[in-house]
């Protein structure tokens, strides 16, 4: 109940931002476990605040860390990359993230599912540490069946080896 | 349905004759030596053949099954002589590239009379060059039942040396041609039969960023096949159980990654855990009665044993790396898995109970997707160094032996006798998938003709 108070805050704080939105006059129906909130006007670009677009936009890319062969380990630009998702989901608390791990082409099917998985969350864990709730973070393994760049070549499998972070409201 | 019978009512055949397993020291060598081998060198001697190379010195003819009446049947447009030809075609096509025989099929040698098929013309059969000769017929009951006789004759002796016969629903005709070719393959080779078998699989199809993968089964020479989900979710690792009535995949099904079992007669499915962690990599056990899967818990995982049926899962593996997979001996006893506790992804074997893990690769490189031999005395498995390569190694990690050399060759399956190979070979660039099957002197490779892409071969045991 408190969460969801504040979740309501945080978005009318965005939504008297963007334009001074009065509260409608009617009371709103009662709220839903489905839909905790209203979804916020759209920003000036036309992206809504807190939805996948918008963070993938405010992002710029970071949205996306990477990892060496076989390895799960976060380093100092896979942090800076996790810092500013931490931010973003601070701002945005009512958003729900997935982390989700791949690898690359090379290796078996199921050793990848548990690389991917691992992973996920190595970010999951380091998003967790800067204060975000364990609870608003899921991971999935995609291990090498979704490759980002589709060739076969080490600067494509570099690219692949990844965990990307997805707002989900 | 599907029925045999021992004793053929079709002519007074002459008795069966207790040559046991003298076939193997009867066969004349000399005969056809192969094209390359034909250069008669001065000095005598020149042996360069392996045994199996002497083996493929065996010639079979496979000339078109003969019917007692041409009528129309359900199994085909054309009626039972052409369904004739086409039992020989499947036949000829299993004996091909097991590295034992040289085949030659029905579309290039004259097709025998009815009457032939109990009483060969033995000397026309020698002018060919012919050792063996596989002979057979078809008939369309009333009912639109069919029989099918296969007759395996020693043409050198001039004797038949085994015969089966077989009464089949019309749309399992294939099934008949499977059980001659098993036949004849058991009778020359000493080994277990493996032809009427089927394979689950995943079926793909669409961009390498996007593919479509979908649950699948044909059978083992990749006719009549089956798409089993849509594609609109992700599946993957099929693994048939040993009675074909289920199959245990991994299914993205609300877009987390558990695994199922699907019941291949009622078309339903059940979650086998109700974990909320991931889930995957899914086996049975010989008996069918457990399963065991491996699950991810915050980054680390494990294996688990579940029953089939549901209920509490045992966890086996404890080690802080991933454990993954997990393949049962024959008796149930123990289980090789592969792990990368040690830094790298290696193949353990444990006691079923999970005890005493030890492990056995010790080769270089990386060894992953270890699949026990239904056979016992061997390991298959992926080896990674570079390049993917599929071999094969004792239990206790002695002998490796590649099978395969392609860029990316992984997940091996073992056909029923543990005499073949089949795994999926994935294409560099494109990402293009295709099962082949490779026998264990690793020189005789076939790939397995597919409709669509195919990855992740499951191969069940032989039917019935």
């Amino acid at each position: 109940m408190q969460k969801f108070a504040l979740a309501l805050a945080a978005v009318s704080a965005i939504a008297l931002g963007a334009c001074s939105k009065k509260a409608p006059e009617e009371l709103p129906p009662p709220p839903q476990s489905t839909t905790p909130t209203p979804p916020p006007p759209p920003s000036a670009a036309g992206v809504v605040p807190g939805t996948q677009a918008h963070f993938l936009q405010a992002m710029r890319g970071q949205d996306t860390i990477y990892f060496d062969t076989d390895q799960y380990n976060v380093d100092s630009q896979d942090q800076a990359a996790l810092q500013a998702q931490a931010q973003y989901l601070s701002q945005y608390a009512q958003a729900r993230a997935t982390v989700e791990g791949h690898a690359d082409e090379r290796g078996t099917r199921d050793y990848n599912l548990a690389l991917g998985e691992r992973r996920a969350n190595a970010a999951k864990n380091y998003l967790v540490s800067l204060g975000i709730p364990a609870a608003r973070i899921s991971t999935v393994s995609y291990g090498k069946e979704r490759p980002k760049a589709t060739g076969s070549t080490e600067a494509a499998w570099a690219q692949n080896r990844r965990a990307v972070t997805v707002v989900i409201n | 349905m599907f029925h045999r019978f021992n004793a053929l009512l079709l002519a007074a055949a002459a008795a069966l004759l207790p040559l046991a397993a003298a076939a193997q020291e009867t066969l004349p060598p000399a005969a056809t030596p192969p094209a390359e081998d034909t250069v008669s060198q001065e000095g005598g001697l020149n042996v360069t053949v392996t045994d199996e190379s002497e083996w493929q010195d065996l010639g079979i003819a496979i000339p078109a099954f003969a019917t007692n009446q041409e009528q129309p049947t359900p199994a085909n447009a054309q009626g039972t002589t052409a369904l004739g030809q086409a039992l020989a075609e499947v036949v000829f096509s299993d004996l091909q590239n097991n590295g034992l025989f040289r085949p030659v099929g029905p579309a290039s040698l004259p097709r025998p009379t009815y009457q032939q098929i109990t009483a060969p013309a033995y000397d026309q059969w020698r002018g060919r060059s012919t050792e063996m000769l596989v002979h057979g017929y078809v008939r369309a009951g009333a009912d639109n039942k069919l029989t099918v006789g296969c007759y395996l004759y020693d043409v050198q002796l001039g004797q038949q040396l085994v015969r089966e016969g077989w009464v089949v629903e019309p749309a399992e005709w294939r099934r008949a041609a499977h059980k001659c070719a098993d036949m004849v393959y058991a009778r020359l080779s000493g080994e277990s039969p493996f032809f009427d078998s089927k394979i689950a699989f995943i079926a793909e199809s669409g961009p390498k960023d996007n593919r479509v993968k979908r649950l699948a089964i044909m059978d083992s020479d990749g006719a009549n096949l089956r798409f089993i989900t849509n594609g609109q979710t992700m599946a993957l690792t099929p693994r048939y159980s040993p009675d074909y009535s289920k199959v245990v995949y991994l299914s993205y099904l609300n877009g987390y990654p558990r695994i199922f079992v699907y019941d291949v007669g009622t078309g339903r499915q059940t979650l086998v855990t109700q974990s909320q962690n991931t889930t995957f990599a899914p086996r049975w056990s010989p008996d069918g009665r457990y399963i065991l899967y491996s699950m991810a818990t915050a980054g680390n995982t494990d294996i688990y044993r579940v029953p089939a049926t549901g209920g509490e899962s045992i966890k086996l593996t404890d080690s802080p790396g991933l454990d993954v997979g997990g393949s049962y001996s024959p008796d149930g006893s123990q289980i090789v898995f592969e792990s990368d506790r040690s830094g790298s992804q290696q193949v353990y074997v444990m006691n079923a109970d999970g005890s005493n893990q030890r492990r056995i690769s010790f080769f270089g490189g990386r060894a992953a997707t270890p699949e026990w031999s239904p056979r016992g005395d061997q390991i298959a498995f992926t080896h990674i160094a570079g390049d993917l390569r599929v071999a094969v190694m004792s239990p206790s990690g002695q002998g490796m032996r590649h099978l395969t050399n392609g860029w990316q060759d992984e997940a091996p399956t073992w056909a029923p006798n543990g005499r073949i190979v089949q795994f999926f070979r994935t294409e560099r660039g494109s990402g293009d998938t295709t099962i082949w099957q490779v026998d264990l002197t690793g020189t005789n490779e076939r790939k397995l003709n597919t409709p669509v892409n195919a990855s992740d071969p499951a191969w069940g045991p032989v039917l019935p």
